[in-house]
């Protein structure tokens, strides 16, 4: 009988997935209500307040709103319009969630938990679902890949021009942002000697020096594409409301586009996630956290909650932006990625190579730390001359004024094309 | 027009700065700009908690009363004026010989279909007595379209529930106090 049971990692996981899913679920839920606050907050309107307890007269600043909206949306009509590929447009948003929900198996949602001998637990538990797993950044990029794929189902399976150029859209700037992504990435592996994202966060905190101080210009690279792979404003335009229609889930409705658009969450919060894990030190606090194992569940608690408050912090950030700049051209968008980005993050790599290739040099040279002191330094130094430099030779603007000086061939140039002309003649 | 027109005054875009080459000052001013927002008293108007603020009730068309004169009789003299100036047809009038000895008719019956009305406004500009006029009464609700035909009893007790707080328009001819 005892054997039929699950052994104790296999129930200890199943626990985490079940933590973590629902509170992904619940958090993407609350997050649309925070959206829409923020957008309210941002036009001086007071947004979404009425919804409380159901039945009730409850209001509870409007808290219920994500219940209403999410009844709302599973009990709309799920149409299938008749033009559709009918297998992919059903497998469409189905693996854009799965593999937005898988991403976060290699991704920690806080440092870890104090032995408990009551259930057998004798070790430090990590909150990570897959712990043993040594190639997280991988994990999580290759499935964020393969997040793209939902998109691209999608605009293609919906057999319409707006999804089809909304998913052409889509993997065009994609693939052109995974690659600053992969060089800001590059910097943070090299820098912490390991793929696994909790090796990241101990580095940090046990050195005191978060990434995003150690190499600003991989921070802003990897920060700027990051907005691009979660198709967040500025850089929305695979879904353009005001050119696609909504772009690749133009042909969605009911729960299909409630998947959609969930997943479109996720992707934020997996951004923020990587950018507080790899460049904001994680779950680390200078003087309250402490850097070492953790003992007591009152560390593992504030650890749990500084990594939330700086998520949560990063994601207002994320929406506060939304209404900040108005929506990139796409050939600006290509612009950015390729002319600026791309030598940016390069720039950046080979920074950070240097410095730790010339790390015990620099020791020897000007003492523990000094060589601290200059390995932040230079970075920073480049930061500042890659910017300038960015800034100066990239083309300011297109000229889109229309031609003042007619040709030969214009209209007004052939003879007796005007009608006073006609008359003199 | 032509691009070479000679009347056209094209203007040269400024060349970029530096500053705003480098996009953080653009950056840093966009942002404050939505954070400043962020905090910023809010301009909705929570409706049935907290009523809108009508800007000048004397000019502003919301729904109709008759007036009353200072003995409590109506107004209305019954010329039809109103009626003829209305442009949705929306006010019936049913004309009788007075029983007062100051006018010559009054209404029998007075109806406005507000479900017709554009409030317009022109039956309170035509009316030579000051008897109809607009109140600054903004939400007229019904759950039928013979309650939204208003008859003269109800356009007087329109009256009766806002003479206090919106006095009679007109200061002349006989208002009341």
């Amino acid at each position: 009988m005892m054997s039929l049971l699950p052994s104790l990692p296999t129930i200890v996981a199943l626990v985490k997935i079940g933590l973590l899913v629902g509170g992904l679920m619940t958090a993407a839920a609350y997050l649309v209500l925070v959206e829409r606050w923020m957008a309210a907050w941002v036009q001086d309107r007071k947004g979404p307040n009425r919804v409380g307890i159901p039945l009730t007269k409850i209001r509870l600043f409007g808290l219920g709103q994500p219940l209403a909206d999410g009844l709302k949306i599973i009990l709309k009509e799920d149409f299938t319009p008749k033009h559709v590929d009918k297998v992919l447009y059903v497998a469409a948003p189905l693996v854009l969630l799965a593999a937005s929900l898988a991403i976060f198996a290699a991704i920690p949602f806080g440092s870890s938990l104090p032995p408990i001998p009551a259930l057998g637990l004798t070790g430090e538990e990590p909150l990570l679902v897959a712990p043993g797993l040594d190639v997280g950044v991988l994990w999580v990029f290759a499935l964020s890949s393969i997040a793209v794929y939902g998109v691209l189902l999608g605009g293609w399976a919906s057999n319409n021009k707006y999804g089809f150029l909304g998913g052409l859209r889509s993997s065009a700037q994609l693939v052109a942002y995974e690659i600053p992504l992969g060089l800001g990435l590059l910097g943070v592996v090299l820098a912490a000697g390991s793929l696994k994202l909790d090796a990241i966060m101990n580095a940090q905190a046990s050195s005191g020096v978060w990434y995003a101080f150690a190499q600003p210009l991989g921070f802003i690279v990897f920060l700027i594409a990051s907005f691009a792979e979660a198709a967040r404003l500025p850089f929305d335009l695979p879904e353009a409301e005001q050119e696609l229609v909504g772009g690749y889930h133009t042909e969605y409705s009911g729960i299909k586009l409630l998947l959609f658009l969930v997943s479109e969450f996720l992707h934020m919060v997996t951004a923020a996630f990587l950018i507080v894990i790899m460049f904001l030190g994680g779950w680390h606090l200078w003087g309250l956290t402490g850097s070492g194992p953790v003992e007591t569940w009152m560390v593992a608690l504030i650890r749990f909650a500084v990594l939330s408050a700086k998520i949560f912090g990063v994601i207002l950030f994320f929406m506060l932006v939304r209404w900040s700049w108005p929506r990139f051209r796409f050939d600006q968008l290509m612009n950015l990625a390729w002319k600026v980005m791309l030598p940016l993050g390069l720039a950046n790599l080979v920074t950070v190579a240097a410095v730790e290739e010339f790390r015990p040099q620099l020791v020897t040279a000007l003492g523990e730390g000094g060589a601290k002191a200059a390995a932040i330094a230079v970075p920073w130094a480049v930061f500042f001359l890659g910017w300038i430099a960015a800034g100066l030779l990239t083309p300011s603007g297109t000229d889109n004024t229309p031609i003042r000086t007619p040709g030969p061939l214009d209209a007004e140039h052939v003879l007796g094309s005007r009608p006073h002309d006609l008359l003199e003649a | 027009m032509k691009p070479s027109d000679p009347s056209i005054t094209w203007l040269e875009e400024k060349p970029l700065g530096l500053a705003e080459r480098l996009y953080l000052p653009l950056f840093v001013s966009g942002l404050t700009t939505t954070a400043r927002h962020l905090v910023s008293p809010k301009v909705t108007v929570s409706y049935p908690d907290q009523r809108p603020k009508v800007g000048n009730p004397l000019i502003y068309r919301g729904v109709h009363r008759l007036n009353r004169d200072q003995e409590g009789r109506v107004k209305c003299v019954a010329c039809f004026l109103c009626a003829t100036a209305c442009p949705a047809h929306c006010i019936d009038i049913v004309a009788a010989e007075s029983p007062w000895p100051d006018r010559e008719k009054y209404p029998e019956s007075f109806h406005i279909d507000e479900l017709r009305c554009i409030f317009c406004g022109m039956c309170e500009e035509a009316c030579p007595v000051d008897a109809i006029e607009l109140t600054s009464l903004l939400d007229l609700t019904g759950k039928s379209r013979e309650e939204m035909i208003f008859d003269k009893e109800k356009l007087l007790s329109v009256y009766d529930m806002t003479k206090d707080a919106e006095p009679m328009k007109s200061t002349t001819m006989g208002c009341t106090p």
